[in-house]
């Protein structure tokens, strides 16, 4: 990556490094499944930005579509047994 | 990640499992008189994802910089609730946190012709916190919340398979 700036023309109040961004942006990359596949190459960090806010927002989404269902599941389900099934069953894996 | 056949009750996972199943009991603890009943339905929604919202915070805690944000943000809202007159309390938390996050590396613009300054922001309005992150923090925190997401949205789907059958 080229680039790297010495240490004497950044301004004494920044010491992020590149290298610490790229570090950070690649880690990014891996999470997220989209771009998971392509971890070998070049993806630029521009790229991976927006690809991790598309990735939020689905899961967002994720999240509002689970509790709509619950709220409606929760609505026709009376016992409290299955608790401990759930928990158990959860943890196991 | 973690060894699967192991039980770890201080994981993440199941640390918001405990949290969410217990409001969820309490939520459906609360039965009216037409508990199918949209708009019943629908107040029901709100505390569900409420709850999985704050059974994700409390359980990360103030280790993260979003958590931290979160948990704020869950306690303001109550107190407002409680007391019209906390705007002022709730203010100088906020600024607490600022505080806390960009004390070093203030730099939060790369104009260096790397050019991803836009995308940087829109991901500051998606992670809870965010405006107050330097780059370095936004996506060091991001890739937690990341994590986090998804585990929340795991357990969630095996509890909605649960009672689906």
């Amino acid at each position: 990556m080229s680039g790297r700036r010495s240490r004497s023309k950044q301004s004494s109040v920044s010491s992020i490094t590149d290298d610490q961004i790229t570090d950070l942006v690649s880690k990014l990359q891996h999470l997220i499944p989209e771009l998971r596949r392509r971890r070998f190459d070049k993806v630029s960090t521009s790229k991976v930005l927006q690809e991790t806010c598309n990735y939020i927002r689905s899961l967002h989404r994720e999240v509002e579509d689970l509790s709509d269902r619950l709220s409606q599941l929760l609505a026709s389900t009376d016992s409290d047994s299955d608790q401990a099934a759930i928990i158990r069953s959860l943890l196991m894996q | 990640m973690n060894n699967p056949h192991h039980l770890n009750p201080t994981s993440l996972k199941s640390r918001f499992t405990t949290r969410f199943l217990r409001a969820l009991t309490k939520i459906r603890a609360q039965k009216p008189i037409s508990s199918s009943s949209p708009t019943e339905i629908f107040r029901r929604y709100r505390r569900i994802k409420a709850a999985a919202d704050k059974s994700m915070a409390y359980s990360v805690r103030s280790r993260r910089i979003w958590s931290r944000a979160m948990l704020w943000k869950l306690r303001s809202r109550s107190y407002r609730r409680q007391d019209p007159c906390s705007g002022r309390r709730s203010g100088k938390t906020n600024q607490a946190i600022m505080k806390k996050s960009s004390n070093e590396n203030t730099t939060t613009r790369r104009e260096d012709g790397v050019g991803f300054v836009e995308e940087a922001d829109e991901l500051r309005q998606l992670v809870p916190g965010g405006e107050t992150m330097n780059l370095c923090n936004l996506l060091d925190e991001t890739a937690h919340y990341i994590k986090c997401l998804t585990t929340q949205v795991q357990v969630m789907k095996k509890i909605a398979d649960f009672y689906s059958f």
